[in-house]
């Protein structure tokens, strides 16, 4: 246990306390040989309690595999990753993962999706009448919350996709998580219900307690959502800067506007296009147009 | 051309949108065609009968085959040449469901399984079923074991993989939701993928048990003394034409009619599979 050793001394052993997630120097290899893949190079990430942090990045950075690392879905090649006050060493409930579609189940109604993980604890032997009783009074509370009490009876095929997320989320929060895992949740939705959604997941989440670890690519949702925000780079996978969002806690929509906003999103933007590898050779497209206007 | 008919669902057959790639047409449409499908290929064979250009030995009356089943009816033969035919089908076709729906969704779930026997269950498959009769009939006798023992051997091993595939498109995220909340694998097996996989298996029985009804003329090779597969060997001796398109188009109208009960059990039991509609 060196690591952990050093990691509580000194000036760091009063916020590691508070950490609820702790990932020491991750590595991910994919295949072997020639064909091996470096998917993360040595990650290190603490998150403290009731925390929201996003993770962005270019593509093929890593970061929905260290999210899903954390939540237990992938193997690591080294390090350790701790979380609510363990090892992980495989999925477990104090970590719900929302995914970014084609997670709910089909055949049950929005309200038997909710009430999907209490009946799993139903099957298994000792569950007395009040848990039970106890479960659905979560699964309504949530219901309300996340505005889906007019569809309570409505099967997944017949929402929109933002109804579907919130589904998803209300149904990941059933089982009180210390951590919620989300994976791009809201990628495939339009602009102007991802707005909804944000305030709607800012709103829960501060509701419910529990700490957040949120990958996207979009930067802005990033730093809306985020108190911190993680940025990623590829080739290999690791963490290029970490960076605090200078906002008040309680965000409005107009906060995108503000400055200090604007200034990390080009900042942030600026370090992506940096390191993604994609840049537009402004010079050949200059030498095609004049080619094709002769 | 006009483009009026992209977004007014007319329900003119002719109409643009009927034309559409994967267009629309009405209920009624739709109905009134497929009579007019079925109705043109028998009014041809009615007319190419009185017409006496083809010999009957060839092509028999359509009221001649219609008189050869009611004439079996009377006899009291058809009645138990069906119940045979339809036992022997549907105990050949349960019993490869009842071993190829566990197996299957082992090599659907598990990858150790998976290698050990999707190959050979492969290259089983493409061995033909009708060359087993003579090992079937070494192996097993020839009394009713041997008819069920072929229609199995017929729709088993493409059972087996039809289930395994249908296991393996439970999307990956509905079975890691389950896993975040705290499900064992038993758990994911029973409450996430046997659900799931449901409909699209009792689409994999639907087909199969086609399967099983095209094999039965074969199965009835076997010394049989009834059954409608055995009605039609039969018939084939005496040059009984109008008897081999009776027993042929008895087999269709049964095979149909199961299938008809399949997709009926279908939308009743997953309403929710039909709610994309």
């Amino acid at each position: 246990m060196g690591p952990s050793d050093r990691v509580s001394l000194g000036a760091g052993a009063k916020l590691s306390m508070a950490n609820i997630i702790r990932c020491h120097s991750v590595c991910k290899t994919f295949g072997a040989g020639r064909k091996q893949i470096v998917a993360l190079d040595n990650v290190s990430l603490e998150v403290a309690e009731g925390e929201f942090v996003t993770v962005v990045g270019a593509s093929g950075c890593g970061k929905s595999t260290l999210l899903r690392m954390v939540a237990g879905l992938e193997t690591l090649t080294s390090g350790e990753i701790e979380a609510a006050g363990g090892l992980v060493r495989g999925p477990g409930a104090e970590r719900a993962m929302v995914f970014q579609s084609y997670s709910l189940y089909p055949w049950l109604t929005v309200m038997g999706n909710i009430k999907f993980p209490r009946q799993l604890f139903v099957h298994r032997r000792d569950s007395t009448s009040s848990d039970v009783e106890c479960a659905s009074g979560r699964a309504d509370a949530l219901l309300h919350v996340m505005g889906l009490s007019s569809v309570e009876f409505a099967y997944p095929a017949q929402l929109s996709g933002g109804m579907q997320q919130r589904v998803a989320i209300a149904r990941a929060l059933m089982t009180r998580p210390r951590i919620l895992l989300m994976d791009e949740p809201f990628g495939a939705l339009d602009a102007q219900t991802r707005e909804v959604m944000h305030d709607l997941i800012l709103h829960v989440c501060a509701l419910e307690g529990c700490s957040v670890v949120f990958v996207t690519h979009d930067v802005e949702e990033a730093i809306y959502l985020g108190r911190r925000v993680v940025l990623m780079a590829p080739r290999p996978g690791r963490i290029q800067s970490i960076h605090e969002v200078p906002l008040p806690p309680e965000r409005e929509q107009e906060m995108k506007h503000a400055p200090e906003f604007l200034r990390l999103k080009s900042e942030i933007l600026a370090c992506i296009r940096e390191t993604s590898g994609l840049r537009t050779d402004l010079e050949l497209l200059q030498k095609l147009s004049r080619r094709a206007s002769r | 051309m006009s483009r009026g008919g992209v977004t007014g669902k007319s329900a003119r057959g002719g109409g643009a949108e009927a034309w559409k790639i994967r267009g629309w047409i009405s209920q009624g449409s739709y109905w009134a065609l497929a009579a007019v499908g079925l109705a043109v290929p028998l009014a041809a064979w009615t007319l190419l009968s009185v017409l006496g250009t083809v010999n009957k030995v060839f092509l028999p009356a359509p009221y001649d085959v219609v008189h050869r089943v009611a004439v079996w009816f009377s006899d009291g033969d058809l009645l138990s040449d069906v119940r045979i035919s339809f036992f022997r089908v549907v105990a050949g076709w349960a019993l490869s469901a009842l071993i190829a729906m566990p197996l299957g969704l082992l090599i659907g779930t598990f990858r150790v399984v998976q290698a050990l026997l999707e190959p050979l269950t492969d290259f089983i498959r493409y061995m033909p079923a009708v060359a087993f009769v003579p090992l079937v009939m070494l192996w097993v006798g020839i009394d009713e074991s041997a008819k069920v023992g072929i229609i199995f051997i017929g729709t088993f091993f493409q059972m087996v993989l039809m289930v395994a595939e249908d296991v393996r498109r439970v999307p990956m995220a509905q079975i890691e939701a389950a896993q975040t909340m705290g499900a064992t694998r038993s758990e994911v097996i029973e409450q996430v993928i046997i659900p799931s996989a449901k409909p699209a298996l009792l689409d994999t029985l639907r087909i199969t048990m086609g399967w099983a009804w095209t094999y039965l003329v074969v199965a009835e090779l076997v010394a049989a003394n009834s059954g409608l597969g055995y009605a039609i060997i039969k018939a084939q001796r005496f040059l009984q034409t109008d008897k081999i398109f009776a027993g042929i188009i008895l087999i269709g109208a049964l095979g149909l009619a199961m299938d008809q009960c399949f997709r009926w059990v279908h939308r009743t039991a997953f309403p929710w599979a039909q709610a994309r509609n």
